[in-house]
């Protein structure tokens, strides 16, 4: 039995039935990870012997614990305590958390154990993998394709068996988008449904935390596991944390679904529109009533982004100045080290978003850009509260191509921005999306994204559950 | 709108950021090219929308609960330059 395939799900059977050990399946994703990552590059740090002495101590027959003995992978700007997190940058490339992430916190009280640190944009600022500070990613299915971004380590990482599941973050499709593009499951929450503490900030109105899986199920359980308020954010939401893997056979009967018009025009490839339209079919064979449904501000969604995005990015990273973040470059007096600092730390792209966002807060610009786009939110907002009350859940492409070719977009920012065109209306609303693998294109993974109300993740994981079900493709890149 | 190398060299002022001559003209470049298509947002009619940035979210109160903090040491050793406990900067010119 290759265990690096298991899914969690698998891997509990598993060790019920006593067929392996903690460390035997441990090893077996280090062996694996050993062999093929020279390929991938999804791991910027893995821990290696030390994941197989916590395996060695776990007690998988522990019936409480929702994830014992589970290992899984960590995107780098998710603080692992007393490990290196560099959030894929080489202004942080020697620092090392001084705490940990809640995410991480739960994940280890449930009995999860880390096996490494996956690669991203810098910052979470990328659709590629290619704007990392120390390497690019590549897809499993095809390495001379980007893995997508900003999360493309952890998808690449659960599309290759180096890991059952990943974490992940998600500030303008940073999960889905990957997910789609490496052929998993990636879940972004409910703005505040997953706590943020410990995560490394990009914009903080729109990032959320949460899982990349090798199918729905994998994706309710870690949820479950995340979910939940946390005195540490305060941004992290009390809502009811539902028993999700329990949920995932409502009947989807009846489920009404409204086909987003607009993500279905110009810009989207045709192979992958086909594959789309395929499994929107088979959910209309599954009972679910489907009406097309048009929401004409939704274009506005991504310049809106962009502005918002940047101009949060541009406070959140004026701390990485070399005082208490960053390498202490040789400088006459605190400004000109802060300036120093910056320019040799941080990429292009970064270096771009700052000065991006600090023009559109600047005087003269702050109404015109920052608070415009605030207000255009708003629209959007409300045109997407007045769509879910008519509908259960939005459905369309994830992205409007499969994965795009290493280098292909890197020297035109504008195109690269345009990856996210179909995932950042849930950032923007706050609302929870997956995206799900539902065929491939030319050889490469297509995913489905599809989008409901704030906190109702359980109908989205259970009309995926069920379509991934009746769709059956198991998908194995040629790895 | 194009922008112009002084208005680059303003923000990155602004940003506490030092850019090379060349970073400064491709950056101009790309703003404007990046500006222009999210001038679109000006065509939107937004003057009844509320001025007010409020969130739509409530505010989450709570007792003020003293809670020790055991990674003060991590912290301190993650300073760049330290004398005991305390964090050195450069002067201030």
């Amino acid at each position: 039995m290759d265990l690096t395939t298991l899914t969690i799900k698998d891997i509990q059977t598993g060790y019920q039935k006593k067929q392996f050990s903690c460390p035997e399946l441990v090893q077996a994703y280090l062996d694996r990870i050993n062999d093929k990552d020279k390929n991938i590059s999804a791991f910027i740090s893995a821990f290696g012997e030390e994941t197989v002495k916590q395996a060695e101590a776990a007690d998988i027959n522990n019936q409480s614990n929702k994830l014992s003995g589970i290992p899984y992978a960590v995107k780098d700007n998710i603080l692992v305590k007393d490990k290196i997190t560099t959030a894929g940058s080489q202004i942080l490339k020697n620092y090392q958390a001084g705490y940990q992430a809640t995410a991480i916190d739960r994940l280890q009280e449930e009995g999860a154990l880390v096996l490494g640190k996956t690669n991203l944009d810098e910052f979470g600022m990328g659709a590629s993998c290619e704007q990392s500070g120390f390497f690019p990613t590549k897809n499993p299915w095809n390495t001379k394709k980007v893995p997508g971004g900003s999360s493309g380590g952890s998808a690449a990482a659960v599309a290759a068996s180096f890991c059952p599941f990943a974490l992940g973050s998600d500030t303008g499709g940073s999960i889905r988008q990957p997910a789609s593009f490496c052929g998993v499951v990636g879940l972004k929450p409910t703005y505040g449904r997953v706590s943020r503490y410990g995560l490394i900030a990009l914009a903080s109105s729109l990032d959320q935390i949460g899982p990349l899986t090798k199918n729905v199920e994998d994706a309710a359980l870690v949820l479950q596991a995340i979910a939940g308020s946390d005195p540490h954010d305060s941004t992290s939401n009390s809502y009811q944390v539902e028993d999700f893997p329990k949920l995932l056979n409502q009947p989807i009967k009846g489920t009404k679904i409204g086909l987003v018009k607009e993500y279905f025009q110009t810009g989207l490839d045709n192979q992958v529109k086909e594959v789309i339209e395929q499994a929107v079919n088979q959910l209309g064979q599954l009972g679910a009533e489907i009406k097309e449904v048009s929401l004409p501000d939704i274009g506005y969604a991504l310049p809106v982004y962009y502005i918002l995005m940047s101009s949060e990015a541009s406070a959140n990273l004026a701390r990485y100045d070399g005082i208490r973040f960053g390498q202490n470059q040789e400088a006459e007096d605190l400004l000109s080290q802060y300036r120093k600092n910056k320019a040799k730390g941080f990429g292009p792209e970064v270096k771009r978003r700052i000065m991006l966002g600090t023009y559109s807060l600047s005087a003269g610009y702050y109404d015109q850009y920052y608070h415009q786009a605030k207000k255009v939110q708003k629209i959007i907002q409300t045109e997407l509260s007045q769509a879910f009350s008519k509908f259960d859940l939005l459905v369309g492409p994830t992205a409007p191509t499969t994965a795009f070719a290493l280098g292909e977009k890197i020297s035109d920012p504008l195109q690269m921005y345009l990856s996210d065109i179909y995932t950042v209306s849930a950032n923007i609303g706050g609302l929870p999306a997956i995206s799900l693998p539902v065929g491939l294109a030319g050889g490469l993974p297509v995913g489905m994204q599809l989008m409901a109300d704030k906190f109702q993740e359980s109908k989205i994981l259970s009309t995926a559950r069920q379509l991934e079900q009746q769709l059956d493709l198991k998908l194995n890149p040629p790895l | 709108m194009k922008i112009k190398k002084e208005e680059v060299e303003h923000i990155a002022d602004l940003a506490r950021i030092d850019l090379t001559e060349p970073e400064k003209k491709q950056m101009a470049k790309e703003l404007t090219k990046i500006l222009d298509w999210v001038d679109q947002l000006a065509k939107v009619e937004t003057k009844e929308i509320g001025v007010g940035l409020k969130a739509d979210l409530s505010n989450v109160w709570g007792e003020d609960q003293i809670q020790p903090f055991a990674e003060t040491k991590s912290l301190v050793d993650s300073f760049p330059e330290k004398e005991d406990r305390h964090l050195r900067v450069k002067g201030i010119k």
